[in-house]
């Protein structure tokens, strides 16, 4: 856990201002801002259909905003050109709700993907396999470097995407419902792996979840992301503690 | 009486998706010359298309050439001409039915493959997480592909001809004791090079069409499995249009220039 109190704004590695973004009349997003620390662990929180996934994409520019600004580790996202914004993604890890490994390679091939692009980032004494055998031991599934996608149960798939992450030692990762569709052992496991990698890597994160337990274990601060803004923004015991109606339905089990 | 609302509403469907493949198509060629060059990829999807798709042509170009022979031969001999049998389906075959026909086994097989393949990916998310791991996904994923089929199509069509021509001969051999070398310096004497150059050339243009549309359907999935599906049944329909609106530029091009 980070100490809030020495918090400024020279820790800021993102941020967010006014962010707009449309599709036809349904405005998901009107306004929305956020602020992301160094060494911190964010949770984002909504209904479904509120638009959490879609600010992640705008994050990372998978999706353009219609207005606003976007600025990662002080460069504007919006204003960036392909080719730059390739390299600073190299300091973005995403982890994707369903995984999305690639299901034609192997877990190997799955992990040796993104150094093929960014091999710069590392110097010339680590060679491919070392990486890919040291971030898969990080998620404790060595023995499945040869397996095929369609070969692992979801909480391994979980596992491998996160190494797939973690392989390019991001400085910010985005996680996009990282226990949605688990067991909650499972969960738990991937929770907990979650906050081993943060204080290993010392990454910065930002976790969209439904999921109550994980954003208590893990939550530095929390957003509630409300009618396309940034309703509450608090930590979890000040949240749901809440008298606000809206903020406390979230909490309700 | 047809709702002329509906209609209207597909026909601006219709003309945005032709929009849209023409901006496809351009991207493409932009693409295709821009750095960093998938080789590798390149050479893979080559090997998957070509080299897994010859038995289906082999097959299917066997059995033409057999059953044209069959189909003609009464005919031909009728009005005396059974001579004529190694010219009249070599140039049936090189002009026309090797072509069309290998660009159709083909649209079905690696069409609807791409289809299929790319839009799984895109509805898993495997195309974003590739673009936010800094490979372009355009380039990765469609210039390789729409370059491997458009350049294995003639390939096939070559070894289809071939095969469908080695056919033909069985049937001429059995029916007409016909030896091989006659029958084919028949054939290559009925030969011009204006019947093989025009047919390559409009191959090169099919396997374009097959790319391009599996691709483009593919890489514009609706999300879910039923858009799956569709993206891939739709790239075969499409591209099957598509292929006989190009033989049909081709054949009255081809005419300009040489004289059919």
């Amino acid at each position: 856990m980070i100490d809030r109190k020495n918090i400024s704004n020279q820790d800021i590695v993102l941020e967010i201002k006014n962010l707009h973004k449309s599709f036809g009349n349904n405005h998901v997003l009107n306004g929305f801002n956020m602020q992301l620390h160094q060494g911190e662990n964010l949770v984002i929180m909504g209904k479904s259909g509120s638009g959490k996934s879609v600010m992640i994409k705008c994050l990372v520019g998978l999706m353009e905003a219609d207005n606003g600004s976007i600025s990662l580790m002080k460069k504007d996202i919006t204003k960036l050109t392909q080719d730059a914004l390739d390299t600073l993604r190299a300091d973005i890890g995403f982890l994707f709700q369903g995984s999305a490994l690639y299901d034609s390679m192997t877990v190997r091939e799955n992990l040796e993907f993104p150094l093929r692009r960014h091999y710069k980032r590392f110097d010339k004494t680590s060679n491919t396999e070392a990486l890919v055998v040291k971030a898969l031991e990080n998620v404790g599934l060595l023995d499945a470097i040869d397996l095929m996608p369609s070969e692992l149960s979801g909480g391994m798939k979980r596992r491998v995407a996160l190494a797939r992450t973690l392989i390019l030692q991001p400085k910010i990762i985005l996680y996009d419902e990282p226990t949605s569709g688990l067991d909650p052992i499972t969960a738990k496991e991937i929770i907990f792996l979650m906050h081993d990698v943060q204080k290993k890597y010392k990454t910065s994160s930002i976790i969209i979840t439904h999921d109550v337990d994980c954003a208590r274990v893990i939550s530095d601060r929390m957003i509630l992301l409300i009618d396309g803004i940034d309703y509450a923004v608090g930590t979890y015991n000040e949240l749901s503690n809440h008298e606000d109606p809206k903020i406390k339905a979230f909490f309700k089990h | 009486m047809p709702d002329i609302t509906k209609m209207k509403a597909q026909l601006d469907v219709f003309l945005i998706e032709i929009g849209e493949l023409s901006y496809f198509t351009a991207r493409f060629f932009k693409e295709t010359f821009k750095r960093p060059f998938e080789l590798k990829e390149l050479l893979n999807q080559c090997y998957n298309m070509g080299n897994k798709s010859l038995l289906l042509v082999g097959i299917t170009g066997f059995i033409i050439g057999l059953v044209l022979t069959l189909q003609t031969r009464p005919t031909l001999m009728e009005f005396g001409a059974v001579s004529w049998m190694p010219s009249m389906v070599s140039i049936s075959i090189v002009r026309e039915i090797g072509p069309i026909l290998t660009a159709l086994v083909c649209a079905g097989r690696i069409g609807s493959g791409l289809g299929a393949e790319i839009g799984s990916m895109r509805v898993t998310e495997q195309i974003d997480a590739m673009e936010v791991s800094g490979t372009n996904p355009f380039k990765y994923l469609v210039v390789t592909r729409v370059l491997a089929v458009t350049l294995m199509l003639p390939l096939l069509v070559i070894i289809g001809d071939a095969i469908a021509l080695f056919g033909s001969f069985l049937v001429e051999n059995v029916k007409g004791n016909v030896s091989f070398v006659l029958y084919f310096n028949q054939v290559f004497d009925a030969l011009k090079f204006g019947d093989i150059m025009p047919a390559t050339i409009k191959s090169f243009f099919f396997g374009l069409a097959i790319g391009l549309v599996g691709c483009f359907k593919g890489y514009y999935c609706k999300k879910g499995t039923a858009g799956v599906g569709k993206a891939a049944n739709s790239a075969v329909v499409f591209t099957s249009l598509l292929l006989f609106i190009i033989d049909f530029i081709a054949v009255f091009v081809t005419d300009i220039f040489y004289d059919l």
